[in-house]
């Protein structure tokens, strides 16, 4: 069993394509992703297809299969240096994830590439275990807190075709996302 | 104790383009009435500002301001025609009766006519009552966010398929779930 930390995408020995981002209301984007192999070539190239994308992707710190307009059970992931994390993984992409602990729950105001305009305060576990499988590395399990307990959650939604607009806290939860550049 | 302590209060909207200072300029004005400002919301819509609120006067003896004299006060606001603004009065409300659940209803997807016209009417069907209601048109993308009472003995299973029927029919998405409240 790899360890998450070990686990790199330059492993896939496949080099990423930057694809185009979905955006709502794409009916992809609300249907549940199909349990993945996480050993096919297919995902092993969306793997880093993800990453790549997210990489090129300014403020983006997670990235699901949907996202792209595959409908899998994949998704990358790296908080690195965000403000509001506190245990980080790194870069990692992680196939059939589930939640398996969740709790500390607190709202948090989120934004997705795929509904750009908008933002929605949502309740996220502070501190979860999340078990899946890397792109050809074998099972895993992840503890982790704070904005990367949140991120993954986000795109564990998405492997679920659900969107932070699904989970917003009320009627006054939703708002026009302010950009400042 | 006065005899009739519920005493009338006042509904004022304000809507019009926006500008920094409108806030400023209607809390002022009703200050200077000796109006208390208690619930409201101020928001923008589509970059209209939006303003909607209820005031209290200043007591029972004094009694509420007439409509004319803070119509009067607000209309060098409306002067040059960018605000509108309306004042009525409305009577006191009864105490509504305890609702059976609080629910929050998410509904997203592809904008279309009478989203809000649907929905809205599936709810009401079984007694749901809207408290709270915000929509977003943002590109192609609607989204709509309510909390909603539900009647005690409400069948929220059948709710639940009134509401998928409803967006099935629609081609959106809806998720209806309990509100939490934490109570600290």
């Amino acid at each position: 069993m790899t360890g998450v930390v070990d686990w790199s995408v330059e492993d896939l020995g496949r080099q990423g394509v930057v694809r185009p981002v979905v955006r709502a209301p794409a009916a992809v984007l609300s249907m549940a992703g199909e349990v993945v192999d996480p050993d096919d070539p297919a995902v092993l190239q969306l793997a880093a297809d993800l990453v790549a994308t997210m990489r090129v992707s300014p403020g983006c710190v997670g990235l699901a299969a949907p996202q792209v307009g595959v409908s899998a059970q994949v998704f990358a992931v790296d908080v690195t240096g965000h403000p509001k994390v506190r245990t980080v993984h790194g870069t990692f992409v992680l196939c059939n994830a589930r939640l398996v602990e969740a709790s500390q729950w607190q709202k948090g105001r989120e934004g997705c590439m795929s509904v750009p305009d908008l933002t929605g305060d949502v309740k996220r576990a502070g501190r979860v275990v999340v078990a899946g499988e890397l792109p050809g590395g074998g099972e895993i399990e992840i503890t982790t807190n704070a904005f990367e307990a949140r991120a993954l959650q986000h795109e564990i939604d998405h492997c679920a075709g659900l969107l932070f607009l699904d989970r917003v806290a009320g009627a006054h939860a939703i708002h026009t996302r302010k950009v400042y550049l | 104790m006065h005899d009739d302590a519920r005493v009338d209060e006042l509904a004022i909207t304000v809507i019009g383009h926006d500008r920094p200072g409108i806030i400023a300029d209607v809390a002022e004005v009703l200050a200077g009435l000796g109006m208390n400002l208690t619930d409201s919301t101020m928001t923008r819509l589509r970059g209209h500002f939006a303003m909607t609120l209820i005031c209290g006067g200043p007591g029972a003896e004094a009694g509420t301001p007439a409509i004319e004299d803070v119509e009067a006060a607000l209309a060098p606001l409306t002067a040059d025609g960018t605000l509108a603004t309306t004042v009525r009065k409305v009577g006191p409300e009864g105490t509504p009766e305890p609702p059976g659940g609080h629910y929050v209803l998410s509904v997203h997807g592809a904008d279309r006519l009478g989203i809000v016209a649907s929905v809205a009417r599936g709810l009401a069907e079984f007694g749901g009552n809207i408290t709270d209601l915000t929509t977003r048109l943002s590109g192609d993308l609607y989204v709509l966010v309510a909390e909603l009472d539900l009647p005690a003995g409400a069948d929220v299973d059948a709710i639940g398929e009134r509401l998928e029927a409803v967006s099935r029919a629609l081609g959106v998405e809806v998720a209806l779930r309990p509100a939490e409240t934490d109570v600290l």
